[in-house]
């Protein structure tokens, strides 16, 4: 062995090796930081676009008016976001009368009753529900749900573009959402705690509703909360099915107008960038970031709490 | 355990009586109900869509561009195009970005610290920000702002500016599923190859991704089938309505879903049948897309 | 003409052509090694201690391991023989919550230096683990593994087809080198990962209970395989198969479980000593006890 070489030298002072290591993983890191910058950069542009705009307009006249007409020249010209806000919260709600009682249905029965052989037939179809874009949804509720079922089929007076239409193809297009994660929910519920409540002689469908419901509550409820989160932040369905006029209305034969669906409408609109109608679409895209991210912290915190509860 | 699990039987036994086999009839029945009613839906969608539109397709139609006075000439080619571009310039971004993200999260990050649990925090929120959200930041940013991209970006709404605003929107979702993947390598494997001099580098991109590699495939490719698939963002940022010639990098684009939504606002009833026509190629390229994807998964899916 | 370089290049130098167990009773430099009664140590332990997340799991172990021998160590399950057993190639880094105290000498060198990269220890000291992990490639693959990445020259087949032979497993896999190794039965990617091991060439092997989870034949081939091994590595085994480890080590350390107040229980090394006294006429009645099956 040559002298001046001990064995087995273990030793390093930095090599080659061991700084590519450290700058690989800054590399790495910056990639996840990201997120972080996304999100940043998100809300520094909501924030910063919106200042200007509550310069001009008072907070108070914004949040509590009810009279959204930002386009509308001179006098005619107002700020209060009440029917957008009012508009997205109700076709919302129209959407998950539609989506929780069917969206539940299908999750226990993929869950509870449906054989290996159905699932795999079942679950697709919800999956392709799910996968398919909310351009086609909003072409449906125009071209066929409204002139073919409400108006054809069921014979109601609504015009072409109407909140009844919007909100309920609102409710399909989410329905997958609430299946899906309800569907997982239940599925985690151990076998051993419908065995107890079977043995003892209970009927399936009591199984079902008072032990591996409740079991699973905290993951249902993330579903729902998720399903209403998609429903909010939806933009096309509404913009192509209930027309572009915000009103505050119980009235689902007419138009609505949501936040989402105004500020796409606005944003392909001509108008002067810089001007106080621009500013709209960051001010009212704010206020839906505000209530979308709201929403979504309650979803996490229902979730972590049914995976955990398993785990 | 066991108490408790007997507690809540017990609860549901003392309320058994008779009729309990209508009763369960009666609840089966609804949930088949609502199954039907969730198939039916689908059914009648993709059948009024075909109908509407079938009359529309033909080779003619893929390669011609849209005509907003002569809609029975009226192609989609230039939308395609952009579509299929758009796909491409975002699986580039959304490839190294995310799988980058997911490696730095699972193999380096120690999870104890509030720099990392911020990080996942906001994957997490960003996964449930609607859409229109990411156009509106595309718009300031990349389009209008300060994000001047090799010169490509500013004041105009091009393609590398809609692909970017699409890869941001679906990268929580390549993250989320890319990590998942690797989270299934077991450490059985890493302690192997460390155990033989590797770095953890080595390690990773020799066996963790590798093994990986299915899963990630298949989120990335789901994840671009939701990234085309998107409106409200391309809205935002400025896509085409009826352009009459291919996209180019930095030039304007369209797409197929603004094409659709273009042809759905018009009056004459013709447009809607285009609109229908180009809803089928789109579905076609999601369908093509998910059985690559299913396809993918069974074949080389690593069963440890 | 020898250059002489320094330590730290040698670090990245050709593995393959190295000589690194140094001559009995000498350190490459010349200088005399310490000598225990027979044999140097390739390990010397002082007073080392192991805990993860504060909680001690093993507690002052000493003692010097010689090199071209098979130690064993046997004790009951929670004494600690594993955690310690990956102290010596540094695996226990794997886990943030781990930490060691005390001296851990390797050719008189202290393992846990702050200049010492855990990566070139583990060129040195190689692992096989208790159930077995091939990776999901081909067996030429898994056995090529170690010696790419370390940058090792040569003929890649060559090297392959040597690391196979030593593991006794060539006649067996020599036609199917680029099927998948998990094809292979569980002895078979066992001996796989000793294979594996061998084709870096390093100068220790420790193996953590490597045949628990095989068939007696298969235990027996690897028995037989530790033992031609020993003219060229030296190797340590975490075994709780006490009569494995009466057929194959030439010392045995015997861990005992300590219980301190509160529940807690700390592992303790109770005696080391030559095998066959550790199992004919043991110094520690709790080893006697162990051994003779009493308790374990």
């Amino acid at each position: 062995m040559p002298p001046g070489q001990r064995p087995g030298g273990i030793t390093r002072v930095r090599t080659r090796r061991s700084v590519g290591e450290q700058a690989i993983k800054g590399l790495l890191a910056a990639a996840a930081v990201l997120s972080v910058l996304t999100t940043t950069g998100i809300v520094v542009t909501l924030v910063v676009e919106s200042v200007p705009f509550f310069e001009i307009v008072a907070i108070g006249d914004f949040f509590f008016g009810t009279d959204w007409a930002p386009l509308a020249g001179g006098e005619q010209q107002s700020f209060g976001v009440v029917p957008l806000i009012w508009s997205t919260l109700y076709l919302t709600g129209v959407g998950l009368l539609v989506a929780i009682p069917v969206g539940l249905g299908v999750g226990v029965y993929l869950a509870e009753y449906a054989s290996p052989r159905v699932r795999r037939t079942l679950k697709p179809i919800v999956e392709t529900l799910a996968g398919i874009p909310t351009i086609v949804f909003g072409y449906f509720a125009l071209t066929f749900f409204t002139p073919e079922i409400l108006k054809g089929f069921l014979g109601l007076e609504v015009s072409v573009f109407n909140g009844l239409s919007a909100g309920i193809i609102l409710g399909i297009l989410v329905l997958p959402t609430i299946a899906s994660v309800s569907e997982d929910a239940m599925s985690a519920v151990p076998q051993s705690l419908r065995e107890g409540a079977f043995g003892l002689g209970a009927a399936k469908w009591q199984v079902v509703v008072r032990v591996v419901f409740p079991a699973a509550l905290s993951g249902i409820v993330a579903a729902l909360v998720l399903g209403a989160s998609r429903a909010i932040g939806e933009t096309v369905v509404i913009l192509v099915a209930a027309g572009n006029n915000p009103n505050l209305t119980f009235d689902l034969t007419t138009a609505h107008q949501t936040m989402a669906a105004f500020i796409a409408n606005t944003a392909r609109s001509d108008v002067a960038a810089g001007s106080i109608a621009f500013a709209t679409i960051f001010v009212v895209g704010l206020t839906l970031f505000v209530l979308t991210f709201a929403v979504n912290i309650v979803a996490i915190r229902f979730v972590r709490r049914y995976r955990q509860v398993y785990d | 355990m066991a108490v408790a699990e007997t507690d809540i039987a017990r609860k549901v036994v003392q309320r058994a009586s008779s009729g309990e086999r209508s009763r369960d009839l009666l609840f089966r029945s609804s949930l088949m109900l609502c199954l039907f009613i969730a198939v039916i839906f689908l059914g009648v969608l993709l059948v009024d869509v075909a109908a509407d539109g079938v009359g529309f397709l033909s080779l003619e139609f893929l390669t011609s561009f849209p005509s907003r006075i002569d809609p029975q000439s009226s192609g989609i080619q230039s939308a395609l195009l952009g579509t299929l571009y758009l796909m491409g310039l975002c699986a580039l971004f959304i490839v190294p970005i995310g799988v980058a993200s997911a490696v730095y999260l699972e193999e380096y990050a120690d999870n104890e610290r509030w720099y990392n649990r911020l990080i996942e925090v906001n994957i997490q929120n960003l996964a449930s920000v609607p859409s229109v959200v990411y156009g509106i930041l595309g718009l300031a940013f990349i389009v209008r702002g300060p994000i001047d991209i090799f010169g490509l970006g500013v004041g105009q709404p091009t393609l590398l500016a809609g692909a970017l605003t699409l890869g941001l929107l679906v990268l929580p979702v390549v993250i989320i599923v890319s990590r998942e993947a690797i989270r299934a390598v077991p450490p059985s494997i890493r302690e192997g190859s460390l155990a033989l001099g590797a770095t953890q580098w080595q390690t990773i991109w020799k066996q963790v991704l590798p093994g990986a590699l299915p899963g990630v495939a298949t989120g990335v490719i789901l994840a671009l089938s939701r990234a085309i698939g998107e409106t409200a963002p391309l809205i935002l940022v400025g896509a085409a309505a009826f352009q009459r010639f291919n996209p180019t990098l930095d030039g304007q684009f369209s797409a197929l879903p603004i094409q659709i939504f273009n042809n759905v606002g018009e009056p004459a009833g013709v447009f809607r049948d285009l609109a229908a026509a180009t809803i089928i190629v789109l579905l076609v390229i999601l369908l093509l897309m998910n059985s690559a994807a299913i396809m993918l998964r069974n074949r080389y899916e690593q069963k440890w | 003409m020898e250059r002489t370089t320094p330590a730290r290049d040698h670090a990245r130098k050709d593995v393959s052509t190295r000589d690194l167990s140094p001559r009995a009773g000498e350190h490459a430099d010349g200088s005399a090694a310490k000598p225990d009664a027979e044999g140097t140590a390739v390990f010397r332990l002082e007073g080392v201690s192991v805990a993860y997340g504060g909680v001690t799991a093993v507690d002052e172990v000493t003692f010097a391991l010689r090199e071209h021998e098979i130690t064993a160590f046997i004790g009951p399950s929670g004494c600690g023989k594993s955690t310690l057993i990956r102290c010596l190639n540094r695996m226990n880094d794997l886990i943030p919550s781990a930490s060691v105290h005390g001296s851990v000498l390797y050719h008189d060198q202290d393992l846990y230096a702050d200049d010492v990269d855990p990566v070139q220890v583990r060129k040195r000291i190689g692992m096989v683990f208790q159930k077995p992990n091939p990776f999901p490639k081909s067996i030429f693959e898994n056995i090529a593994f170690g010696p790419r990445v370390l940058g090792m020259k040569g003929d890649m087949s060559e090297i392959v087809e040597g690391a196979l032979r030593k593991a006794a497993l060539w006649d067996e896999v020599k036609d199917r080198l680029k099927t998948n190794a998990f094809g292979m039965s569980g002895g078979q990617q066992q001996r796989l990962c000793i294979a594996r091991t061998m084709a870096i060439e390093p100068d220790v092997i420790l193996m953590d209970e490597p045949c628990s989870a095989l068939d007696p034949i298969s235990t027996g081939a690897i028995e037989e395989l530790m033992l031609d091994l020993k003219d060229r590595y030296s190797i340590i085994i975490v075994t709780h198969n006490m009569q494995q480890a009466a057929r194959v080590s030439d010392r045995t350390a015997f861990f005992n479980v300590d219980k301190l107040e509160a529940g807690k229980r700390v592992g303790k090394l109770v005696e080391f000593a030559a095998t066959e006294k550790i199992f004919t006429t043991p110094d520690d009645k709790r080893t006697e006890a162990y051994v003779t099956g009493k308790f374990g």
